[in-house]
């Protein structure tokens, strides 16, 4: 697993929607033939997931909203989006 | 996060006379019939609806709405050919401001770069084309029209290049089922991300034209070590789904995740079917978008509810141990190949009808190609 250098934006590319799904309610990533349900700590990554704000900033804003340390919540976050890099449901 | 989405909804309900239906994820709208290619495996019906019993924008334009309202993801705009609809831009558009995942499937003949990139403003998330042959030649044969693969490749590059995701959709069978190193190749080389080796339905025009397409079991046999060795080679790169053929099967497929359990289809004139082959069941009563809501259809239409959870189930499926695992298979392969829809579809083991089905297949396959006598899709001269 490579690491993310905190400058990188991450960014849903075209074919991929973060959405909420309120008949089911609960937030999911969709892409073609696929539906991901993304529980509360997906969630609030992706939300931040907007094609503007670096690796670095939304791992700050992380640590923020959660009152968590940064050094403890950066490799789940990393390889969460590797992940979905991997799944071609991110671009990084 | 779990990439398996919601729970089934059969398996919670399907003791019961009348399960509860949990809210469908897909749509296929079936824009209408009319395609510029005449493939000899199409899965439409026979029977094809004509440009003026087609629906009109408006009431698409209600349906897509109904069932974002309903729980639907995703919309495939799909046909016959979806782009030869004057307002397939306007379509999409609405589709994608509903809050639809829109997925058009298209031949990609006759698509320009300008109503590519108004599909691309109006909101249309994914592109799946369809290939026939991995060159020229297969491509003719199977589709019955000339040029057909300079325009899929040069369509193929246009999607890709504009910034789309595209899936390629390729159809295997006796016709083509030799080019599918080949197609994997050019899928790579076309940009595609997600390709589909998929057998070959026997439906519609694909039934009538079976003894033509069959492919020989050694021939798939290779075909599956084709595909794990490229998907090995190409992770990454491009993701490859395929579909193996029923007839050589030992357990019949899940068919769209259960009748009338995850997904509907609409036909070009307005029929909601549980499957797209689903009119093949003469007895059912199905209802049209004209006269009900997708929410109404869903809950009560008589053609969903027939054959919903495990209760019209006959013997070998009703004791079955896998009864929530394929709910017997398809229903409309049932009734094509023993004559009875609550039969268990014939790919299965279990059924007394198994037997015959490999004896079909291996009979066909072993004929000689007879390429002059497969009949290409079209409509009924009147």
């Amino acid at each position: 697993m490579t690491a993310i250098a905190d400058d990188t934006v991450p960014k849903l590319p075209h074919g991929v929607r973060f959405r909420e799904d309120k008949t089911r309610d609960q937030f999911i990533l969709v892409g073609p033939e696929r539906i991901f349900n993304a529980d509360q700590v997906a969630t609030e990554i992706l939300k931040r997931v907007d094609g503007k704000t670096t690796f670095g900033d939304i791992l700050r804003q992380l640590t923020e909203a959660f009152t968590a340390d940064e050094a403890t919540i950066r490799p789940d976050v990393e390889s969460f989006l590797i992940d979905l890099r991997d799944k071609q449901m991110v671009t990084l | 996060m779990n990439e398996a989405v919601f729970p089934n909804p059969a398996t919670d309900a399907t003791e019961r006379p009348t399960p509860v239906p949990q809210p469908p994820l897909g749509l296929l709208a079936e824009l209408t019939h009319r395609c510029p290619l005449r493939c000899t495996y199409c899965s439409n019906p026979l029977e094809l609806d004509t440009r003026s019993s087609e629906l009109d924008t408006e009431t698409w334009k209600r349906v897509f709405t109904e069932a974002a309202e309903l729980g639907v993801i995703h919309v495939h705009l799909s046909g016959g050919e979806p782009t030869a609809r004057k307002d397939i831009v306007e379509l999409t558009h609405h589709a994608a401001e509903v809050g639809l995942y829109t997925n058009l499937i298209t031949s990609g003949i006759g698509v320009s770069e300008a109503q590519l990139e108004a599909l691309f403003d109006a909101g249309c998330d994914h592109i799946q084309l369809s290939m026939q042959g991995a060159d020229a030649g297969v491509t003719e044969l199977v589709a019955g029209y000339k040029g057909g693969f300079e325009k899929k490749e040069a369509f193929a590059r246009a999607v890709v290049a504009r910034g789309f995701p595209l899936t390629l959709n390729a159809v295997i069978h006796r016709m083509n089922i030799h080019q599918v190193p080949d197609m994997i190749d050019k899928a790579v080389a076309f940009g595609a991300k997600r390709l589909e080796i998929a057998h070959t339905q026997y439906y519609g025009w694909a039934l009538k034209n079976r003894a033509q397409l069959m492919p020989a079991r050694e021939d798939v046999d290779r075909t599956i070590g084709e595909v794990a060795a490229a998907r090995e080679r190409l992770k990454g790169t491009l993701v490859i789904d395929a579909v193996f053929p029923d007839y050589y099967a030992k357990y019949p497929k899940l068919c769209n995740g259960g009748w009338g359990a995850r997904t509907l289809s609409v036909t070009p004139a307005g029929k909601a079917l549980p499957c797209h082959a689903a009119e093949t069941i003469g007895h059912l009563e199905f209802w049209s978008v004209r006269d009900h809501s997708l929410a109404e259809i869903w809950a009560s239409s008589p053609a969903f509810e027939a054959y919903r959870g495990t209760v019209w189930m006959k013997e070998p499926c009703r004791s079955c141990e896998r009864r929530h695992v394929d709910y017997g298979g398809c229903r409309c392969q049932a009734l094509a190949l023993t004559g009875d829809p609550a039969n268990a579809d014939p790919a299965c083991v279990k059924s007394d009808f198994h037997e015959r089905l490999g004896a079909i297949a291996t009979t066909e396959a072993s004929a000689a190609v007879e390429p002059g006598a497969a009949i290409y899709r079209g409509f009924r001269k009147r």
